[in-house]
């Protein structure tokens, strides 16, 4: 219908007073994995929700694949799987009977769910749990079932809100790996989570969102590479600190030299061509480095810088 | 073909996922056996004390009907008063419980329309009640040795506790939506149904009593024979309706007034149906249109 699976235009709840998303704009293209940061009450969960059907936009549209939430729940409820941030299951229901249950919701004939079934606890490593009672798995099974409910009916779009918390280190990495794995078979997923660095490894956009604000959308190289106008290096030597600091300031594009011990923390506005040319110029300048670099920019620096104090308004 | 395909309907909605998990959680927990059990004793306790009342006077005539009428009458109020009793607590938390558990919203990002949803749970809790009044038939089996009650008049009670069943059920899972708490939509039906015992019976009271004292309205007595309504929305009454075959309502069709409804000509029991479908459609609207907020802007699924 449309390249784009998520189209949000002005989006806005409110709870009484208080108003959880302000006006918000967004598009998710399809097959993109998009990260929704924000801290906590920042109105992820809200906007989830309103793209699950679970709430009605005060104002605003949010369309998925081209049809309206609010004019075509049921067509929408096909096309998505959804995963909240705290959810229960049926204590007395065995794993495959839980399985069974949400495809029979989504109208899967039982000989079809018969072969689905196995193939999905597969996918989320439960095979060898299929005959347990839901409520004796770990907290990090329950999370890996429900994320197969979310893929009983083979949805086109995952909404996983905050889908790792609470998992222990271990479970966490098979989240990644099960998420990895779908984002390879072309699903759309938007994955929220305030547990940054969990998120860059498999994020195409990020959404940052601060007090129902969107403050920043977009691929994650191109935010990545905004704030990375001004990059900071951090250059070793055997000594010389101080020369090398009034010889690094007399460079162009460096901004701020700061020595620490060993250690020179470099402000740099340039490029990568550039950053080669400054240590090119120091080696000439016969200066012993022993390492230069630069300091890696991760999803939690872009998302602090960017909400610092952006969107803080109330 | 064709013929068979609202059977095929009916068949298929009663084999839906909802239907069968709410019958497997509910039959695989202890506290469903505890609860039929418990039904049973109370029941059985009080055909115990019933029955040796007849009993004692089968000494002097055997075929006393009139005692087993009696014995039957007293056993149908006692299983009315249990169902009473029991159907806001097996419905009112249907939906509460599941938003209380956090599985509700799983529940509503399927293709299960909110009409399956809450039809779906609503049989499933009345099927339990079911199984529990059918229980008691036993019970009523010992009524028979006795003789003078049909199995019309049994049939005809067993359908009138089903009816009850699902007046209050609707009840139960319609306040269920509207609150969040089960405790509070529990609490609120027991309310609502002990109005429909005790309230509409203080009202009848309360208006003939002022009728009877203080000449209420000023006008023949036949003319104020509209407060027996009252009566025939109270399910005690019309349970007495149905098991007396009453002609109480004959006193509205022989009164004096003028304009006279269609509600002035037919049994107690039949106002009492009639009253109580109404407001059990409404109920099961209500509860529909509840469950998802999404879906009142537009569709209604």
């Amino acid at each position: 219908m449309t390249d784009n699976m998520i189209e949000i235009s002005g989006l806005t709840k409110t709870f009484g007073t208080f108003q959880a998303l302000k006006g918000i704009d967004m598009i998710i293209p399809k097959g993109s994995v998009f990260g929704f940061v924000g801290p906590n009450g920042a109105g992820k969960s809200t906007t989830m929700s309103i793209i699950a059907t679970l709430m009605l936009p005060t104002e605003g549209t949010v369309k998925v694949d081209g049809l309206d939430v609010t004019e075509h729940p049921h067509e929408v409820r096909k096309k998505i799987g959804y995963m909240p941030d705290f959810f229960g299951v049926y204590d007395q229901l065995k794993t495959e009977e839980y399985l069974h249950f949400y495809g029979g919701s989504y109208g899967i004939p039982r000989k079809e769910r018969e072969q689905l079934i196995p193939q999905l606890l597969e996918l989320v490593n439960l095979s060898d749990k299929k005959d347990a009672y839901v409520d004796s798995l770990s907290r990090g099974m329950k999370q890996r079932l429900c994320l197969a409910r979310c893929l009983v009916h083979d949805p086109e779009l995952l909404i996983l809100d905050e889908p790792a918390s609470g998992l222990d280190p271990r479970a966490r990495i098979e989240m990644r790996e099960i998420l990895k794995e779908l984002k390879s078979m072309g699903k759309t997923i938007i994955i929220s989570s305030h547990i940054l660095p969990e998120l860059a490894e498999m994020v195409d956009e990020i959404g940052v969102i601060e007090h129902g604000n969107m403050i920043a959308v977009g691929n994650i190289n191109l935010i990545q590479q905004q704030l990375m106008a001004k990059r900071q290096l951090t250059i070793k030597t055997s000594g010389r600190q101080e020369e090398l600091k009034q010889f690094l300031l007399d460079q162009p594009l460096v901004h701020g030299v700061f020595i620490d011990g060993a250690k020179l923390e470099v402000q740099f506005s340039g490029q990568d061509a550039e950053q080669a040319a400054l240590l090119k110029h120091i080696l000439l300048a016969d200066y012993e480095v022993i390492s230069y670099q630069e300091q890696q920019t991760d999803l939690e620096d872009i998302f602090l810088a960017i909400t610092k104090g952006g969107g803080a308004e109330q | 073909m064709s013929k068979l395909q609202p059977l095929q309907s009916v068949k298929q909605f009663f084999m839906n996922p909802v239907i069968d998990k709410e019958y497997r959680l509910r039959m695989r927990t202890s506290r469903s056996m505890w609860t039929l059990l418990a039904y049973l004793i109370a029941m059985g306790l009080f055909s115990g004390v019933i029955f040796s009342i007849v009993g004692i006077d089968m000494r002097n005539s055997i075929y006393s009907s009139g005692f087993t009428g009696i014995a039957f009458i007293v056993l149908s109020f006692a299983q009315l008063g249990l169902i009473a009793f029991m159907s806001p607590g097996l419905t009112a938390g249907v939906i509460s419980s599941e938003r209380e558990k956090q599985t509700l919203n799983l529940l509503l990002t399927t293709q299960q329309t909110s009409f399956t949803i809450i039809v779906s749970k609503l049989i499933a809790s009345i099927s339990f009640m079911l199984l529990i009044v059918f229980s008691t038939l036993p019970l009523y089996g010992i009524v028979f040795l006795y003789g003078g009650i049909s199995p019309g008049q049994l049939l005809s009670v067993f359908a009138f506790f089903i009816f009850n069943m699902l007046v209050f059920g609707a009840f139960g899972v319609l306040f269920s939506t509207i609150f969040k708490r089960t405790m509070i939509a529990v609490i609120v039906t027991y309310g609502v149904v002990l109005f429909m015992f005790v309230g509409t019976g203080i009202i009848y009271l309360l208006f003939s009593f002022g009728y009877n004292s203080y000449g209420f309205s000023g006008n023949n007595p036949a003319n104020d024979s509209w407060i027996l309504h009252f009566l025939a929305i109270n399910p005690g009454f019309a349970l007495y309706s149905v098991l007396d075959g009453g002609d109480w309502y004959m006193s509205l069709a022989r009164s004096s007034r003028a304009s006279k409804t269609f509600f002035d000509h037919v049994p107690f029991w039949l106002e009492y149906v009639i009253f109580y479908t109404a407001i059990l459609v409404l109920a099961i609207y209500g509860a529909i249109r509840n469950l998802r907020p999404v879906s009142r802007k537009k569709q209604g699924v």
